[in-house]
């Protein structure tokens, strides 16, 4: 009971025609040289428009090729590689254009006068300023979110992975966290400004600014500890109950230490989520020229908002300000994802 | 259907490490040959080079010969998708997809070569189920998911599922060593079924269970760890099992190490 | 064995309020976090129903966005128009590049060249908004005008890149930005949830005989179809909640316009950044108010999400 379906000739391994290895290189190289040769003589142009023809033209000869000579499935199978690596390129070559241009441009004025002077008495058009109030401002506003977000999103997840156990309320609680993931910053700015602002008539401030923050934050720290907690071997925690320790001790003195690289992990990336976040910032600090060292009265400065700002105004001096403030974001977020990332890696075999 | 294997003065390289070194064997076709031997002796790694699935590890490579009824699985023209259409493989853990119903994981595979009606189908869904052993105790519910199945259920719905492609050869890496003893068992008479159609080869850890269902044996050992493994010896399996011409067959058959 | 061992002497009971008390500690937070999300909500709510009482046009039709005159003009359709459309090109964009980028990581990419690059991935889908915002007003908007002159030219016929010869700051230039800036992070979530495919599953196709890719379709993604949904999820709430990106490369208007390479267009988060500062305070009402259609968007989508994911996941784990 043979089955006929199957291809015209299954006893030969070798299919009807098989590329050779370089084969793709050098359909890449023709392309790369026929467009070269069509942009030469037509009106296109563009380094850009060349590399994206170059992409879609690859696709497709290669795909014609492999399909003609392959059949279809090792066709797909071509395109399906050559349009993921096109995809990488396409991804990487703006991104990567984004980081190169920061860097560049944020040179410029990345310097002594940057990052100790602020903005008081400096018009739009004048060179010099700088963004120390603006750093000021997000270190103190940064610094109390976390104050707020870290203990009570540890206390959260400590409900979840230990206490919540698959409870409808646990899940309600999950389901909630989700939810305030997605949340757009701009919600949690427009929250604290009706809660704080409009009814409890208190003006804009850098505490304002950390209440936001923190709602922002909140959900991200949860779900960072959660995950780290649940790492934890059962074991450890029978073995405590077993010496006849309360849970709570349990929780503080041999789950908490364990996960800690773990959760200090999450601390960061959380910082670093919310240390470029603008849009909360903007409805609740909203920003300043001084130097304000006080989060609990009056505007302040931060450094997204001092980078959107100057940004805004027309002035090359402006515009080369707002790129070192930006500049100085990167850098941030750069060494707290790199520490993030170290730190994960030694205290791998801990936690997996 | 089935075809013989032939191996010769095959060599297995992970990286700069070798794993395994100058293994010469036949398989014939219409039998059952079991790759006995300790944990790190290359029995798995020689199994998987016989349908280039050692290909899916980073840095592994073959030098040698593994002849398909003549034709070298390794030449410059042939394709590995070929290779492993041609010689289908059971692995150690069942592994239906986890996604599909138990229906559409047994025309996974036949799916990829061409557009099939659904009548079509259906016969080769109850034909490879029958075949497995499996048609009587799934027949109503085809639709359901294939992960939703006893674990001796689930190999003998991948054990379907690699044979609804009519390989050639059927490569089984220890198929029972994640199954309870009644699963085991069914497995083990479904192989005898299978050979009649099927060159089967058998990784296991059991020799119990190699000597109740292989026709030969291929005892594979390692000289210390570190070193390559090789074939210590191969020949009918009541051979091997009652008088082996080696000193260190007989040892690990004994049970004196391993 | 002492009498009193096990019911507790003193300090005994003092260790157990301590448990209590940490217990109710770690409850309270959680319960927070639901009076949190529902005081969003109702301090949302409790200063936008005010204001559309004094809207004299309708909110939910009208374009205008004029609070502060008397009388109070303003509606929400434009910006809900601009909001819809940029986050739905930005995803029509950076989805299926953001899925070739995870695969080429996870299952292409030589691992020596793959994990240093999913590194960048991460670190970039981290890079605040506000610098996407910057490269696209300095950088891009100028790259963009030859480019939308070239569509207007040659596919002018079709209505949506129809154009009047001015061009740069357009919904076009703002879903560009957004889809770059949401890129990474569908990239870094999806790159996660294909390391998660187990690997005896992929073997299995592989040994079915099937090419790369043809297993890439059996076993990767099926198998990572509920993580990808929330991963554009993810993404198009970043993209439909951006604020200065946004704010940063749109000229704003108030219009309904299917032009999309034309100067104009606003979106709801844009708006509340650009008219903040001036807004009195029916003005600020009427942003809140359009605020609050943004978080009842997001959570539609969420929870919408939340049930495409759920139906899968009840035929995978039903017996």
């Amino acid at each position: 009971m043979t089955l006929t379906a199957l291809d015209p000739d299954p006893l030969h391994l070798a299919s009807k025609g098989r590329l050779p290895r370089w084969a793709s290189p050098a359909i890449a190289l023709a392309c790369a040289v026929l467009l070269l040769l069509v942009f030469a003589i037509t009106p296109a142009d563009g380094r850009a428009d060349y590399l994206v023809t170059l992409a879609v033209v690859f696709l497709v000869v290669q795909f014609a090729i492999s399909y003609a000579v392959e059949g279809g499935r090792k066709a797909r199978d071509r395109l399906a590689a050559a349009a993921a690596v096109t995809g990488l390129f396409l991804a990487l070559l703006p991104l990567v254009a984004i980081l190169g241009f920061t860097i560049v441009k944020g040179m410029k004025r990345f310097d002594v006068t940057f990052l100790t002077h602020s903005m008081r008495n400096v018009a739009d058009s004048d060179p010099g300023g700088g963004a120390y109030h603006a750093i000021i401002g997000t270190l103190e506003q940064v610094g109390i979110a976390s104050l707020f977000s870290v203990p009570l999103g540890l206390l959260v997840s400590i409900y979840l992975v230990e206490y919540g156990g698959g409870r409808r309320f646990a899940r309600l609680v999950s389901t909630f966290v989700d939810v305030m993931t997605g949340l757009p910053s701009i919600i949690a700015g427009l929250f604290v400004l009706s809660f704080w602002g409009l009814v409890l008539h208190q003006g804009f401030s850098g505490f304002a600014g950390s209440l936001a923050l923190t709602v922002i934050m909140l959900p991200v720290v949860v779900r960072t500890t959660e995950e780290m907690l649940r790492l934890v071997p059962p074991a450890l925690r029978e073995a405590a109950f077993a010496l006849g320790v309360r849970k709570w001790r349990t929780v503080l003195s041999v789950v908490l230490p364990t996960a800690l690289a773990g959760i200090t992990t999450g601390v960061m990336l959380a910082v670093a989520r919310v240390v470029g976040e603008t849009a909360p910032v903007l409805l609740t600090v909203f920003g300043t020229s001084s130097i304000n060292t006080n989060p609990f009265s009056g505007p302040q400065e931060s450094l997204p908002l001092f980078v959107f700002s100057e940004a805004g105004l027309p002035n090359n001096t402006a515009v080369d300000r707002a790129w070192s403030g930006a500049l100085t974001l990167i850098i941030l977020v750069l060494l707290l994802t790199t520490a993030a990332r170290l730190l994960t890696r030694r205290s791998a075999p801990r936690g997996r | 259907m089935a075809k013989r294997i032939e191996v010769s003065d095959l060599n297995v390289y992970y990286g700069a490490f070798q794993a395994v070194e100058g293994v010469t064997l036949t398989v014939e076709p219409r039998s059952i040959t079991a790759f006995i031997g300790p944990s790190g002796c290359g029995k798995s790694t020689v199994l998987r080079t016989l349908n280039r699935m050692h290909e899916v590890i980073p840095g592994a490579r073959v030098e040698g010969k593994v002849l398909l009824d003549g034709e070298d699985i390794y030449g410059s023209d042939i394709d590995p998708v070929n290779v492993r259409r041609t010689i289908g493989m059971v692995f150690q853990k069942p592994n239906p997809f986890p996604t599909m119903s138990i229906y559409e994981n047994v025309v996974a595979g036949l799916k990829l070569q061409r557009k099939y009606k659904r009548p079509e189908l259906d016969i080769v869904v109850e034909k490879s189920l029958r075949g497995a052993n499996l048609w009587e105790e799934v027949k109503d519910r085809l639709d359901r998911p294939g992960a939703g199945l006893s674990g001796g259920q689930q190999q003998r719905l991948c054990i379907a599922r690699a044979i609804s492609v009519e390989p050639q050869v059927l490569l089984m890496d220890e198929p029972c060593s994640a199954l309870d003893p009644i699963s085991t068992l069914a497995i083990e008479d479904l192989m005898q079924e299978l050979k009649e159609r099927y060159t089967i080869v058998i990784v296991t850890h059991n020799m119990q269970q190699a000597a109740r269902v292989s026709d030969k044996t291929a005892f594979f050992n390692l000289a210390a760890t570190g070193k390559p493994g090789k074939l210590v010896e191969v020949g009918n399996t009541t051979m091997i099992f009652n008088n082996p011409t080696q000193r260190a067959t007989e040892d690990y058959i004994s049970g004196r190490f391993g | 064995m002492q009498p009193g061992a096990i019911s507790g002497s003193k300090d005994a009971n003092k260790g157990r309020w301590l448990d209590v008390g940490f217990r109710r500690l770690s409850v309270g937070s959680a319960v927070l976090v639901l009076i949190i999300l529902v005081a969003i909500a109702l301090f949302l709510l409790q200063q936008a129903l005010p204001a559309i009482h004094k809207d004299t046009a309708n909110f939910l039709t009208e374009q205008q966005w004029r609070p502060d005159d008397t009388p109070a003009v303003f509606g929400i359709a434009a910006l809900l128009y601009g909001t819809l459309v940029t986050a739905f090109l930005a995803m029509l964009m950076a989805l299926p590049v953001a899925v070739g980028v995870a695969l080429w990581l996870t299952q292409y990419g030589p691992r020596a060249l793959a994990r240093p690059l999913g590194y960048v991935v991460d670190l970039l889908a981290a890079v605040p908004s506000v610098v996407f915002g910057l490269w696209g007003l300095i950088y891009l908007v100028p790259k963009m005008i030859p480019l939308s002159a070239w569509l207007s030219t040659y596919f002018g016929w079709i209505p949506i890149f129809k154009s009047d010869a001015i061009f740069g700051k357009s919904i076009f230039t703002a879903s560009v930005v957004l889809a770059i800036m949401v890129l990474p992070v569908i990239a870094a979530v999806t790159r996660e949830v294909f390391l998660q495919v187990p690997r005896e599953n992929q073997e299995a196709a592989l040994a079915l005989g099937s090419t790369r890719w043809e297993m890439i379709r059996l076993a990767v993604l099926p198998y990572g179809r509920s993580g990808l949904i929330s991963a554009a999820v993810l993404g198009f709430g970043r993209a439909l909640g951006e604020t200065i990106a946004v704010a940063l490369v749109l000229s704003a208007n108030y219009t309904v316009s299917a032009h999309l390479l034309t100067p104009g267009g606003n979106t709801i988060a844009a708006n509340i950044a650009n008219t903040f500062g001036e807004a009195g305070s029916l003005g600020r009402g009427a942003l809140i108010a359009s605020g609050l259609v943004l978080f009842v968007i997001t959570l539609a989508v969420n929870f919408g999400a939340r049930a495409i994911v759920a139906r899968r996941r009840e035929f995978t784990a039903a017996t």
